[in-house]
């Protein structure tokens, strides 16, 4: 296809958030526009996947404000995948948001509709993004176009969540990324992603060190600790946003971003040997047991699992910086594979809010007999986050630790089956008593199951956690381009 | 000649004839329109200039035919078209944006005479960008300054009279500075053509004179500047003028006055001073970062929005100030690029403040909570505008401050400490900002009333065609770049690499 319809993928959500803004008045129509935007942006990204498993690269400049810093977009294996990923998770998501919303009557619905979209354009940018210029634009487009989706309630409480959530991403972007970025096109004279990285020969020992900080703490939407406190504060958003947040764009969007500056910018030989590098990876050790336990301790179901998503993310990472051929690919199918699970676990959750009103952990006891088919739903996303076969998880956990096996770093893999039993110790108690044991005293459970748009979003998510687990193929060979010429 | 070679002269001519014209008028909506005619006509007669500019260049203007150093000379160059775009493009948004909230500010007996003050303070402004000696240049800073005093204290805010006094005060002790320093140079070269001056410096450099006129030009030009600390005159002359004015000042009067400094600092000092680049380094530097960690600090804790956007101008001052102090390249191309692009912010936002006190009634926090919820379109403008201040990608504002990091990453020694108090500025910048956006969206509207209700079709367009120009501006920069790349060219002379 030819490249100069690039951007068309950017440009389809924005036209459909404009449509849903003129369709406000109906709701009818405005779901409709929704939903048809979301299928036909998911047929053009898939339309893409075609050519560049076959190896294409196709870019395109769309603008050039300053000599060498550009607005271009192009597609590769990384982008691919997230723009793949985001694009189908967002058909799933407006098929739920329509029954959450209705069915907790929320006010302000087109507004909803209208962010989400933006959100989506601006999730398409960041994985099409052919620089970190372009990068960094849309990336702050995402945060902004979000944050009216975490303050959707409008109350006093949600208000200062969501400023908890815009000045930590807005802080650490502009803070740490921005100059991250200003220094790479000092050094190098150039922001553009190169397979091999662009940093070698221009920066040198413990300066690449920090700008791999820079780079790691500036973007805050990987929630590396300790800029991670946003995460949980966005859970005062309605559910179908936390699920936006953590399985469709947002988080997404940060360990995408790292994963891409670390393979195109830094480039992982180049990183491999260098020592002042070798920070990251104890501080993703430290992210993904520290939430692990902090995890242990919740109490209420969102915030658990806001937590488990700290640490997921941050395998993301750690698999990244093992720096060897079968982790990076590990590390890109753990987006793919963490995001079907997540997004099923807040389905779930959101379901059982409908429903039953329900938010802490010790009112689920029994209710898988209430609610079976949620219930079903969130076993299967708890086994994929835990990485028991067959699930998605098993398959991203596989090859990383194959990877850190290949590096023989051996304080990869203990962090990885630690925190594995960590994840199985905050998980299954849960699945337990939600089928075996009996309700809690003085819980209310004369209720049914959710309604049948937030079912079958369920279902559908569910079943692709354990799809994935047999049919992974394709993605496989795309993200084997990834690290096709590095030696093993 | 033909008429295109009188451009410089036209520029400054057409806005003074037509004060009096205007004068003469009886009636307050032809008086509007007389003077919006006549700062459209001066927009498009910028526009000329600017494309002969970036073309062939514009010949020196002598007027009357008398040839410089003896008559009056005019020249244009890349920073002078740059500055009268900034000038009347202001003027013509804060006209014909301002005409349903001057016709309440203004009573409508004297608003002929306001609106000739006010093509005077154009006039005045275009003259300094155009005039080509020092001596003209200090004529025209009175005209504009005098006319400016009227505007501000022409509304109905009682509180206008004692800010404007404040700013009389201060503003005249400016240009008092300013001639001194002029007087002084006279004195010790016998001319007061910027060319001519430059060339016989060179016989008296390091005398005591001119080391004092150096001192006096760029202290008296940082008071009309309102480089922090000398920013006190600023903040209520801004908050208590009509909005319309405002939207008119705050886009380019301060400007004009570092336009003047840029010009003799190194037009004239710099080829010739031997420490006079450090000097001023080291003078304005400090000031410059005070001015941008402090002002904006000032600006998160301010309860009304005018007022809160004018402690932002001091800030955005300090960037250009920062940027004009490096003597580099970079730095040069940074300062004017952020003067375009803060006027084409601060613009569009006070322009936003218009539409919001055209139809709430006052610029106060409280007064405008839930103000996105009733306004919904003139808000988003607002957003818009507001993020090409903090200096967000694909706004104007990032492109400024992009090269100001960049600028300032190439000062060894201290590149990183400035490049922190730029991010921590920008990072104020936000909260300021975003506190207000938080209140104008989910603030509780003062008597709970939450019914739309936004400005007329045609405000309302104008208001979205300035905040466009922000994003194009960040996307294509390429017209103010090239301006900028020809200013440098010209106030460098080939002095620095």
């Amino acid at each position: 296809m030819n490249p100069s319809t690039l951007p068309l993928i950017l440009l389809l959500p924005l036209v459909g958030a404009i449509a849903i803004a003129l369709a406000g008045r109906w709701p009818n129509v405005r779901e409709t526009i929704s939903l048809l935007t979301a299928v036909t942006l998911a047929v053009l990204v898939f339309s893409w996947f075609p050519e560049v498993s076959e190896g294409l690269r196709p870019r395109f400049v769309l603008s050039e404000p300053l000599p060498g810093l550009s607005l271009a977009f192009s597609l590769e294996p990384l982008g691919m995948m997230f723009a793949c990923i985001a694009s189908f998770l967002w058909i799933i998501n407006t098929i739920y948001s329509i029954g959450y919303m209705r069915g907790n009557n929320e006010k302000n619905q087109t507004r909803f509709y209208i962010c989400f979209a933006l959100a989506i354009a601006a999730a398409m940018g960041i994985a099409l993004a052919d620089n970190l210029f372009t990068l960094f634009l849309f990336y702050e487009l995402l945060t902004l176009s979000t944050y009216p989706l975490v303050a959707h309630k409008g109350d006093a409480k949600t208000i200062a969540s969501a400023r908890v959530y815009l000045g930590v991403l807005l802080g650490t972007s502009i803070g740490l990324l921005l100059p991250a970025i200003i220094w790479t096109w000092v050094a190098t004279g150039t922001t553009t992603f190169t397979l091999g990285g662009i940093v070698e020969g221009h920066i040198a020992g413990a300066a690449v060190g920090l700008l791999l900080g820079l780079f790691v703490f500036g973007i805050g939407k990987a929630a590396v600790m300790p800029v991670h406190r946003w995460l949980p504060a966005a859970m005062v958003a309605p559910t179908p946003v936390s699920a936006l947040l953590h399985a469709v764009a947002v988080v997404k969007a940060g360990v995408f971003s790292i994963t891409k500056i670390i393979i195109y910018i830094f480039g992982v030989d180049f990183l491999f040997n260098e020592p002042s590098a070798q920070w990251l990876q104890f501080a993703a050790a430290f992210t993904i047991i520290t939430a692990s336990i902090i995890a242990l301790y919740q109490t209420n179901l969102k915030r658990m699992l806001a937590y488990s998503t700290i640490g997921q993310l941050s395998y993301v990472i750690m698999a990244t910086v093992i720096l060897k051929p079968m982790a990076e690919v590990g590390a890109a199918i753990h987006i793919a594979a963490h995001a079907f699970g997540k997004i099923t676990l807040f389905f779930a959750a959101g379901a059982i809010y409908t429903a039953a009103h329900k938010t802490e952990l010790w009112q689920l006891a029994g209710i898988g007999r209430r609610m079976p088919i949620t219930m079903a739903a969130f076993t299967i996303g708890a086994l994929s986050m835990i990485g028991v076969p067959p699930t998605a998880g098993f398959v991203s956990k596989w090859f990383i630790l194959g990877g850190a096996f290949q590096a023989e770093n051996y304080f990869a893999i203990f962090t990885i089956i630690a925190s594995t039993v960590l994840n199985a110790m905050y998980f299954l108690p849960i699945i337990y008593f939600a089928w075996l044991a009996p309700p809690a005293p003085g819980v209310d459970m004369n209720h049914g199951e959710a309604p049948k748009a937030i079912l079958l979003a369920l279902a559908v998510t569910s079943t692709l956690t354990i799809v994935f687990f047999f049919f992974n193929q394709p993605l496989l060979d795309l993200e084997s381009q990834l690290v096709e010429s590095l030696p093993l | 000649m033909n008429l295109a070679d009188h451009l410089p002269a036209l520029q400054v001519i057409v806005p003074l004839m037509t004060a009096p014209l205007v004068i003469l008028l009886r009636n307050g909506f032809l008086a509007w329109l007389g003077a919006l005619l006549a700062s459209l006509a001066s927009f498009g007669l910028a526009i000329l200039l600017t494309v002969a500019v970036l073309g062939a260049g514009v010949p020196e203007y002598a007027m009357g035919g008398w040839q410089p150093p003896f008559g009056i000379s005019l020249n244009v160059d890349g920073l002078s078209a740059l500055m009268l775009l900034l000038v009347t493009g202001a003027s013509t948004l804060g006209l014909a944006g301002g005409r349903l909230s001057l016709r309440r500010d203004i009573d409508n007996r004297r608003a002929p005479m306001f609106y000739g003050a006010w093509l005077i303070a154009l006039a005045g402004l275009c003259g300094i960008a155009v005039a080509g000696d020092a001596f003209n240049v200090f004529v025209f800073m009175e005209i504009s300054s005098l006319a400016t005093y009227i505007l501000i204290a022409a509304g109905r805010d009682r509180r206008a009279l004692s800010a404007v006094f404040k700013y009389l005060i201060i503003g005249t002790i400016g240009a008092t500075f300013y001639l001194i320093g002029v007087g002084f140079i006279y004195m010790m070269t016998g001319t007061l053509n910027f060319a001519d001056m430059a060339l016989r410096l060179a016989d008296v450099i390091e005398t005591r004179p001119i080391i004092i006129a150096a001192g006096f030009i760029t202290i008296g030009l940082a008071l009309k500047a309102a480089v922090f600390p000398l920013h006190i005159w600023l903040p209520r002359a801004y908050t208590y003028a009509p909005n319309a004015v405002t939207v008119f000042i705050a886009a380019c009067s301060t400007k004009v006055a570092i336009y003047v400094l840029l010009r003799f600092n190194y037009g004239v000092f710099h080829g010739n001073l031997l420490a006079h680049s450090d000097l001023f380094t080291v003078f304005i530097i400090p000031l410059a970062l005070s001015g941008i960690l402090l002002a904006s600090a000032i600006a998160i804790y301010q309860g009304n929005i005018k007022k809160m956007l004018a402690f932002s101008s001091v800030a955005q001052i300090g960037y250009i100030a920062l940027a004009a102090g490096l003597a580099t390249h970079a730095g040069l191309m940074a300062a004017q690029l952020h003067m375009f692009n803060h006027a084409l912010a601060k613009g569009t936002l006070f322009l936003c403040v218009l539409a919001f006190v055209l139809t709430t009634g006052s610029a106060s926090f409280s007064n405008l909570a839930g103000i996105g919820r009733r306004m919904p379109w003139t808000m988003a403008a607002f957003v818009i505008a507001g993020l090409s201040l903090v200096g967000v990608p694909g706004t104007a504002g990032f492109v400024s401050k992009w090269y100001l990091i960049v600028a300032v990453m190439g000062m060894p020694g201290w590149g990183v400490p400035l490049v922190m108090a730029i991010i921590l500025s920008s990072l104020l910048a936000v909260v300021y900002l975003w506190r207000f956006v938080e209140l104008a969206y989910y603030g509780q509207p003062p008597d709970g009333d939450v019914s739309r209700m936004e400005v007329p079709l045609p405000l309302r367009t104008l208001i979205w065609s300035a905040a466009l120009a922000n994003i194009y501006f960040g996307l294509v920069p390429q017209l103010p770049l090239a301006l900028a790349e020809s200013g440098t060219t010209t106030l460098l002379g080939g002095l620095l690499p």
